[in-house]
């Protein structure tokens, strides 16, 4: 069935009894060609563009919740390609290319909304380098664009310009990035898949992998043994617990981030702004809810819930930067929990098994990611070969001094 | 979360730094054979577990000693807290 504006009105006539559900509910087959494990944003846009683009059959997705039950549904929803460095920025952006023509691509209101992004500038120092990550962003063939405090100030009069400690200089813009219906994106993704034979098979947690003579043959799951040529693992946050029934330890911690949303407001935010300063990043949703949040708790937890010092340092960001945010109720805060990756960058790769293939490391910034992601991963689970944006995001970077570290931490994965 | 800090009692986990698994105090030999990949996998390399975890705390808004602390990392709740010095002697690090 295809979505249309016709479709919608015709519908409506007949009382809404023509909607059907969008995906099936298939019991899994004794095998497979391709076994992605997880139904989140990023395993099911790898089926998605292994049965669309690189034209695979006999794929199955393994959740072992339902889909688009993790992180895809507990992300704040912004997209941008705003990175510095050669390994990354080009994945970016060829991840916001995809975004810009997703809903066409896979006929669902995703409800893509570019909206522009602004990081704000507090110091001579960070205005340099901030000239430079844009530099890199328009030589990769992104978009970006310096703003003055005035400028800021047109848009955003209420922001509190003359802070003692981090006064508002101006700011770094990307007016491409935005903000993403993220459990659409799910959800759109699911359908394509679907329409095109993959079977999303829920409630179906994988226990182990059958591996013989350095092969993979398949997954032990809960609802039994799956048969595979090729298996492909896109489960961050669990990243460690899967990979360890492969006998893999990864470069990874797993550690939760907060993030939160007030009560409904009328509209003040039009786009995305991050208060690095200050450890803050906000905007608004289309319900009129600001959706906020902050640094990652800082030590390692499968909880999806953080502590109270985080929520207190969040608020305190918030009312540095936008003091009226006092007066707003908070509606609710949640945590997910990230693969924090020893560079602060992803991994996408084989593994030494033959025919297991790994997708993680994504940090908090892994919802921006999922087209070129899933994307990138079809790329190696269909052709063996890394996708050309996507080959320094090797597991033997750390063993070969190779890091994308954007932030210049080292291997500290609470700090990235 | 509260620390309960084996020399100052309980102390809020805010007056703390985390480094991570306790597994750091066991720094490879630089002489070995094989250092390279012993330091890779060190540096870089975490059991990462959903559960019971020894980990790494410094008091650095206290008196500056660090701890170990086991911390569920599913419930955060800390069933054990350590001089992170008595472990790496008990451990063979130290003389």
């Amino acid at each position: 069935m295809r979505y249309s504006g016709l479709r919608v009105i015709a519908e409506a006539l007949t009382g809404h009894k023509g909607w059907k559900p969008v995906w099936r509910d298939p019991a899994p087959q004794p095998s497979y060609d391709h076994v992605i494990v997880g139904g989140g944003g990023h395993g099911l846009a790898t089926a998605y563009y292994l049965a669309k683009e690189f034209r695979q059959a006999r794929i199955a997705v393994l959740e072992k919740g339902y889909l688009g039950g993790g992180n895809v549904g507990r992300n704040t929803t912004i997209i941008r390609s705003n990175y510095l460095l050669d390994g990354n920025q080009p994945f970016y952006e060829f991840s916001l290319k995809l975004w810009e023509g997703l809903e066409q691509d896979f006929n669902y209101n995703a409800m893509v909304s570019q909206r522009g992004i602004m990081n704000l500038i507090h110091t001579d120092a960070q205005r340099d380098a901030f000239t430079r990550r844009g530099n890199a962003m328009i030589l990769n063939g992104a978009d970006a664009q310096m703003l003055t405090r005035d400028q800021v100030r047109a848009i955003y009069p209420f922001l509190n310009f003359d802070d003692a400690r981090f006064p508002i200089k101006g700011a770094l813009a990307q007016r491409r990035g935005g903000t993403v219906r993220h459990d659409a994106v799910a959800w759109g993704y699911a359908r394509g898949a679907d329409q095109r034979g993959v079977d999303l098979i829920q409630n179906c947690e994988v226990t182990g992998f059958r591996i013989e003579g350095g092969r993979i043959k398949g997954v032990e799951t809960t609802r039994g043994y799956i048969g595979a040529g090729k298996v492909g693992v896109a489960v961050a946050g669990s990243s460690s617990r899967v990979m360890a029934h492969a006998g893999m330890r990864l470069p990874i911690e797993s550690h939760v981030l907060q993030a939160f949303v007030s009560e409904g407001l009328k509209p003040l935010i039009d786009g995305v702004m991050t208060f690095g300063a200050g450890h803050f990043y906000v905007s608004q949703s289309d319900k009129g809810g600001l959706v906020f949040g902050g640094d990652i708790d800082g030590y390692n937890s499968y909880a999806q819930r953080g502590n109270l010092p985080v929520i207190e340092d969040v608020a305190e960001g918030g009312m540095a930067l936008m003091p009226m945010l006092g007066r707003a109720r908070l509606l609710r805060a949640w945590g997910g929990i990230m693969d924090m990756s020893m560079d602060g960058s992803p991994i996408i790769d084989r593994t030494h098994i033959d025919g297991l293939y790994f997708n993680g490391g994504w940090c908090y910034g892994g919802f921006k990611a999922t087209p070129a992601s899933g994307w990138c991963f079809a790329h190696l689970l269909a052709t063996d070969q890394p996708h050309k944006t996507a080959t320094a995001y090797r597991f033997d970077r750390f063993l070969k001094g190779r890091m994308i570290d954007e932030k210049g931490q080292g291997a500290t994965p609470n700090l990235h | 979360m509260i620390i309960n800090h084996p020399l100052l009692g309980p102390r809020d986990a805010q007056e703390f730094v985390y480094l991570g698994d306790a597994r750091l105090i066991h720094r490879p030999d630089g002489l070995a054979e094989g250092a390279a990949h012993a330091f890779h996998d060190y540096l870089y390399l975490r059991d990462n577990p959903a559960g019971e975890h020894r980990e790494l705390w410094y008091h650095e808004q206290g008196d500056r000693s660090w701890l170990v602390v086991t911390r569920n990392t599913v419930t955060h709740e800390i069933s054990r807290v350590e001089l992170a010095r008595d472990v790496a002697r008990a451990e063979g690090r130290s003389k």
